[in-house]
């Protein structure tokens, strides 16, 4: 039994944290935006189906974002408990970007998702629809911050390295450092996608059950349309994003191909088992260029292979290529699903094919996969370095560290997060099994004050539904 | 920049951040401290309501803090928290635990008393954990090199469980007198009578640790006898205050006891900080040696100088939309 090595502990316990942690944004945002198109429907028409899906869905966003929120929070410590080097080091750049992710983005969230929630009757019906638009655009501004952040670490400019210390020479090319654009577009399409496809799934399961048909109805088509614009928008998004790599990057495009060797006409990998120590790949099945016309629009064009870097230099190749495998693939599932809907809606079969409403139903875990997968090919291709050619993984750690302290907080989240995300998948489960039919609107009572309606989280669901008690419905 | 002293102004920004995180998250862990002893499920309804439109904005007082933190004076951020290590976990932890308890505690029925659990104790070990901070910040922490050297529990003393059993109290005394203001009724006689006992308790911390931390420290003693002439004060309008907050709660006054209770915070933070001023990471460096680079400082404060009114100005909105009482019979019906 070797010692414990904090280094390589640390980075599980990072991945572990940032992994669990990323589901839930990446679902909150998209669904965010929905809330607010939603509520916007709702102020405009005045229609009631709109009032039944934005107060469902947002029953779903408080649980989601509750669990977002409380795992976030340990996000804004780890840096300093586990990589003190690195955030000391790169402090100047990245202090004020988190603070002003805090101070631009979070107080904004939680004050107006406190009125979306719980202020339906408290404050006027324009007062609460700004309110979905706020906590929309929070959840975008945030985002742009840690993107950034992250991107600055993929691709790090405007800083100068002196005695392992950044100091600053432009915050502009800092903040819009040069992969940021894409990376950004990316992940907002992603998230859109992640949310769209949560809310496709659960409208054709509706669907498919005969319940709350009118409303499910309205959002499976509006999600559908939605979704056959965005999809095939993403793989070109991809598409330029990882020819931004290759240029920032290129020893991580080569993980991703699976390529060792430099080469004109590189074959696109669709099978491959990637050997670090052997330098070579098992069971290569591809397609002779594709990767090359991809990658430098010209069938010959010419790929740096692996090789071309030290191996010490080199990412985990197995991760990178499969990785990025998986979220293809459920890449092009999505574009065929939500293609496949247009067609059926502009053929006005959308909401009678069982057997499409049957594959929407099962779509929802996919782009959550898709995310995680597209977050491992962008970090561990990143390594070994935590900030790209200026300062590697090892020496970002925090010296005190002892093995044994990590893993004991690692065990530690490990089981606090099992036991919240067990709790939540069963919370939320009930309350979309139930679904939007299940909670009513209640009004006014009429004695004078505003009373709270129902709210994301005050209805017991872990009863029957039907027989609700009069105090609490 | 020489006219300006952006380090100054930095201590008084983060000193800020962290003030209102304590005592706005601090009501909202108080009422989680309080709550296996409230009287009925009725009345822990109230209390978890009064709370839960704001508590995530309370937090994010405490994300500012670290952030801040970071971006101001990152060796304070570099070297306490690897200190902390163990003791940051527990908070955390704690912090999920009564997060999620809000969204959760009111979905489950029969299952409802373990968030109850998971509220209360993932408030008190929170508490306690930031409570024995504050401990281990009076102690100081070995570095070298501008980097922490000592162990995982050379922050968990007898000292710093006395400070942190010492929060758990005040953080109770908020959340009790917030409940006065914000129930009627049973739940609020209730409060009435808890109060003042909160407030003796802690007013006993507070003579221990008057008492402890000079005799400890020999330069807190120092300070405090140097300026003997001015800082004599402090205890006194402790003191004062503390009487008031006594008198206000026997007049069964609402909202005295509660703002009572944050100048007490206050006078608190003060004092600590004019102990160990002007060491950022005490015994070894001062805040001018552990500040970032002054071109950071600046970026972050023109957009603060901006961006905080704004913030105070919705965040005070949020709590004018949600004013009143809570109860289950006249306003906040579920």
């Amino acid at each position: 039994m070797t010692e414990l090595d904090p280094v390589l502990l640390s980075r599980i316990q990072f991945a572990f944290v940032v992994s669990f942690h990323a589901i839930f944004p990446v679902f909150t945002i998209g669904l965010a935006s929905y809330i607010a198109f939603l509520e916007t429907r709702l102020f405009v028409t005045g229609k009631k189906v709109y009032e039944e899906l934005a107060h469902f869905w947002t029953k779903i966003f408080a649980v989601v974002f509750g669990m977002g929120v409380v795992s976030g929070i340990v996000m804004a410590f780890q840096f300093g408990t586990n990589w003190s080097v690195f955030s000391y080091a790169a402090s100047n750049f990245l202090g004020p970007v988190l603070s002003y992710e805090v101070v631009t983005a979070f107080f904004l969230e939680a004050a107006f998702l406190g009125i979306l929630l719980f202020g339906r009757h408290r404050v006027p019906p324009g007062m609460h629809l700004f309110s979905a638009f706020m906590v929309a655009i929070g959840t975008f501004i945030s985002s742009f911050w840690i993107l950034s952040a992250n991107s600055w670490m993929q691709t790090p400019a405007g800083v100068e390295l002196v005695n392992g210390h950044f100091h600053m020479t432009s915050w502009g090319e800092a903040i819009f450092n040069p992969s940021f654009g894409w990376r950004f577009a990316h992940f907002a399409l992603a998230a859109f996608l992640t949310g769209g496809f949560v809310v496709l799934a659960m409208s054709a399961w509706y669907l498919l059950k005969g319940t709350a048909v009118e409303s499910s109805r309205k959002a499976l088509a509006s999600t559908v349309l939605l979704l056959a614009v965005l999809a095939p928008l993403q793989m070109f998004v991809g598409d330029m994003h990882g020819l931004d790599t290759l240029e920032h990057q290129p020893v991580k495009v080569a993980a991703m191909e699976g390529a060792w060797e430099t080469r004109q006409g590189l074959p696109l990998l669709l099978f491959a088992i990637p050997s670090q120590s052997a330098e070579r790949n098992y069971l290569e099945i591809g397609i002779p260029k594709l990767a090359s016309l991809i990658l430098t629009h010209d069938l010959d064009g010419e790929v740096k292979g692996l090789k071309e870097w030290a191996p010490e230099d080199r990412p985990h190749v197995f991760t990178v290529f499969w990785s990025f495998r998986v979220m293809v693939g459920i890449g092009i599932l999505m574009i065929a699903v939500a293609l496949t809907g247009a067609f059926l809606y502009w053929r006005g079969r959308l909401f009678d094919t069982r057997w499409y409403l049957r594959v929407c139903s099962m779509m929802a875990p996919f782009p959550f996969i898709a995310v995680l997968a597209g977050w491992f090919v962008t970090e561990a291709g990143r390594q070994p370095w935590l900030v790209y050619g200026m300062l590697r993984v090892e020496d970002g750690v925090t010296p005190s560290l002892t093995g044994w302290m990590v893993l004991l907080t690692l065990i530690g989240y490990i089981l606090v997060y099992a036991a919240i995300f067990a709790a939540g998948l069963y919370y939320l489960s009930r309350i979309m099994r139930a679904g939007p039919h299940a909670y009513p609107i209640k009004a006014d009572d009429g004695t004078g004050r505003p009373k709270r309606p129902m709210s994301a989280v005050d209805t017991a669901i872990d009863d029957d539904l039907d027989k609700k008690a009069p105090h609490r419905s | 920049m020489e006219l300006i002293d952006l380090t100054l102004i930095w201590v008084g920004i983060v000193s800020f951040a962290i003030f209102m995180y304590v005592i706005m998250d601090g009501f909202d862990l108080g009422v989680g401290i309080l709550f296996p002893f409230a009287p009925g499920d009725q009345a822990r309804d109230d209390m978890m309501n009064s709370v839960a439109p704001v508590w995530d904005g309370n937090e994010t007082w405490l994300i500012l803090g670290g952030a801040g933190l970071l971006a101001a004076f990152p060796l304070m951020y570099a070297v306490m928290l690897p200190a902390l290590y163990i003791g940051v976990f527990l908070m955390l932890a704690g912090l999920i635990f009564r997060g999620v308890a809000f969204e959760f505690r009111f979905k489950a029925r029969g299952n409802r008393h373990l968030w109850d659990y998971s509220f209360n104790l993932g408030s008190t070990v929170a508490a306690f954990a930031q409570g024995a901070v504050v401990g281990a910040y009076i102690q100081g922490f070995n570095t070298e090199n501008m980097q922490y050297v000592g162990g995982a529990f050379d922050w968990l003393t007898p000292f710093t469980v006395m400070t942190g059993l010492g929060v758990v109290v005040g953080y109770a005394l908020l959340g009790v007198t917030w409940t006065i203001i914000k129930t009627e009724g049973e739940v609020q006689a209730w409060a009435y009578r808890l109060a003042p006992k909160l407030l003796a308790t802690l007013m006993l911390f507070f003579l221990i640790v008057s008492i402890w931390t000079p005799l400890a420290h020999e330069r807190v003693m120092a300070r405090w006898l140097d300026n003997l002439g001015v800082l004599w004060i402090f205890p006194v309008l402790t003191l004062i205050v503390a009487a008031t907050a006594l008198r206000a709660l026997m007049q069964r006054k609402e909202v005295v006891p509660f703002l009572c209770t944050l100048l007490i915070f206050a006078l608190f933070l003060l004092g600590m900080a004019i102990s160990k001023w002007p060491y950022a990471v005490p015994p070894t460096y001062t805040f001018h040696e552990a500040a970032s680079d002054p071109g950071s400082q600046l970026f972050l404060l023109l957009g603060f100088l901006f961006v905080i009114p704004i913030v105070l100005g919705y965040t005070a909105w949020t709590y004018w939309v949600f004013r009143g009482k809570v109860s289950g019979k006249t306003g906040y019906g579920h």
